[in-house]
């Protein structure tokens, strides 16, 4: 497999296996992402978009084909890839600093340099003030940022973001996800994101893919090219592409209320 | 704060708030204090006037007396130190040994399921009825009554912190696998600090339990201790004695249980802020 790509998925199926039988979960899944690519996953509940990215961290492996990162196939978790949880999953014992250097501490890799990296993060998206707080004084948005930053600290190539700005109300939402977006490519990170919400997939993303029902596969792919230029994703939601993306990206999904 | 006026004086209806909120706690703890009191003072009313037989019942001046004259020949405190001995050695072993058994079968979740129905037994089981084989097996000597009340608090320990050990958040442990992190350290990072509250509240319970431990095996073998001064003012008839060491038990249990309210207090409000 060439390094082309800093993640490959290659005809990658998954079954869950439980008491009641076996579900197949991803049917045929293959993708090519670039460096530096920010990717958008929708899909209706259930069809395994977690999966992808739970697959591409090594958390599990697939029943048939194979996944790959930075060229080499994925055997279990590395640093080369970061995960952000829907919650921050702040610790409440440890303050914000030593919440920032879980992952280095977890992979042995505390030193003065990495350590001075983490503590640069936390200046430069403005949490610098905080480093001795604990994440119960943090308001919601603030605790997502110290998350994204625990991930940025062991300095992975491949972000995963699953729905990270659920958690959160309408306006932190708007404001986070500019902020992640500006930090991710000021980082010069490749971004896989999965989310519900089809706008946020669009503004955030360079190609959003659609995943259908389960057993779930990639129904379509969209390259986004939105025109304007203040390049934050809440004002590139009023461009006038915005609106045809987000029109053919909702019939796709073709969303029923049952 | 910024409500307050600029010369942050608090207004008049705040000062009552707060006045009423004091004069409720001032009333509460009067009258907690005047149970007590006016409690004793029938006792030792009914007592001098004969309405009660003081042999049966004691009285608060006698056992007044029996604790000067328990304190002047010195027998008090060997009694006390040799009960909270065993009491606190027991309350510890029992405290360490079950969280140890417990991170076992947090370990392994086979071993867990296979335990399952043996600790549901052994739970419902009063331990107090092992006593006597204890008795046989180990003898009748202070180690009878430390295993008594490891016995007794033991069972509760793993079960109550397991539970706290697998309430732990899924994504939480999830979160610490994506850094490639070992069993161990899920244990070590996430799992056991997150379960400090439970294991605190263990050691609560584990308090009143290694208590009825000790007492119950004083009864049983002792030769000293605040159990061994109640059975023994039971045999001869000196219930003086008997209300004493019910008396001087109840102080201690509260203290200790006081103490580790204190330490959880103390624990919690570090977690809180610096």
């Amino acid at each position: 497999m060439s390094e082309e790509y800093i993640v490959a998925l290659d005809h990658v199926s998954l079954n869950y296996h439980s008491l009641e039988g076996e579900t197949p979960a991803l049917k045929d899944i293959c993708l090519n992402v670039s460096r530096g690519e920010f990717i958008g996953i929708v899909g209706p509940s259930g069809c395994g978009k977690t999966t992808i990215l739970s697959l591409i961290a090594g958390l599990i492996r697939p029943t048939s084909g194979h996944v790959y990162v930075n060229g080499r196939e994925v055997e279990g978790p590395s640093s080369l890839v970061g995960y952000m949880l829907q919650q921050d999953h702040l610790f409440d014992w440890r303050s914000i600093r030593q919440n920032v250097l879980l992952g280095l501490e977890i992979q042995g890799k505390l030193n003065e340099d990495t350590i001075a990296r983490a503590d640069r993060l936390l200046e430069t998206y403005g949490l610098g003030d905080f480093k001795n707080h604990y994440p119960k004084q943090l308001s919601g948005g603030m605790r997502q940022r110290v998350a994204l930053i625990r991930t940025l600290a062991v300095n992975p190539e491949v972000l995963l973001l699953d729905e990270p700005f659920s958690a959160l109300d309408y306006q932190t939402r708007l404001a986070l996800s500019d902020d992640v977006a500006n930090i991710i490519k000021r980082e010069e990170k490749t971004a896989l994101l999965v989310t519900h919400d089809i706008s946020e997939a669009i503004s955030l993303s360079n190609r959003v893919l659609v995943l259908s029902k389960r057993p779930g596969t990639i129904k379509s792919s969209y390259n986004i090219y939105l025109s304007g230029q203040n390049r934050n994703p809440t004002e590139l939601r009023k461009a006038p592409e915005f609106r045809e993306y987000f029109n053919l990206i909702w019939k796709e999904l073709d969303v029923h209320v049952q | 704060m910024s409500n307050n006026n600029n010369n942050s004086q608090v207004s008049k209806e705040h000062l009552a708030y707060l006045k009423k909120i004091k004069h409720r706690r001032i009333a509460i703890r009067v009258t907690q204090i005047a149970i007590l009191v006016v409690f004793l003072a029938i006792w030792e009313t009914a007592a001098r006037l004969k309405w009660i037989d003081a042999f049966i019942t004691s009285q608060p001046t006698r056992i007044w007396a029996t604790l000067v004259r328990l304190h002047l020949n010195g027998e008090l405190y060997r009694h006390i130190s040799v009960t909270i001995f065993e009491t606190i050695i027991g309350f510890t072993l029992g405290t360490l040994i079950g969280t140890f058994i417990a991170i076992i079968l947090w370990w392994s979740d086979f071993l867990s399921k296979v335990t399952d129905p043996y600790l549901v037994v052994l739970n419902s089981l009063p331990k107090v009825a092992l006593g006597p084989i204890i008795i046989v097996w180990i003898g009748a000597g202070p180690l009878s009554i430390i295993v008594m009340a490891l016995l007794v608090s033991i069972i509760v320990t793993v079960i109550g912190v397991l539970n706290g050990f697998l309430e732990v958040s899924p994504d939480k442990i999830k979160l610490l696998k994506t850094f490639g992190a070992t069993k161990m350290q899920v244990l070590t990072k996430v799992v056991l600090p997150a379960s400090i509250p439970t294991i605190i509240s263990a050691l609560k319970i584990n308090v009143g339990m290694s208590w009825v431990g000790v007492i119950v095996g004083e009864f049983l073998v002792s030769k000293a201790g605040l159990g061994y001064l109640a059975v023994y003012g039971g045999q001869v008839f000196q219930l003086d004695l008997v209300m004493t060491s019910v008396v001087i038990l109840m102080v201690a249990a509260a203290l200790m249980y006081q103490g580790v309210a204190w330490l959880e207090k103390r624990y919690m409000k570090g977690r809180r802020s610096e």
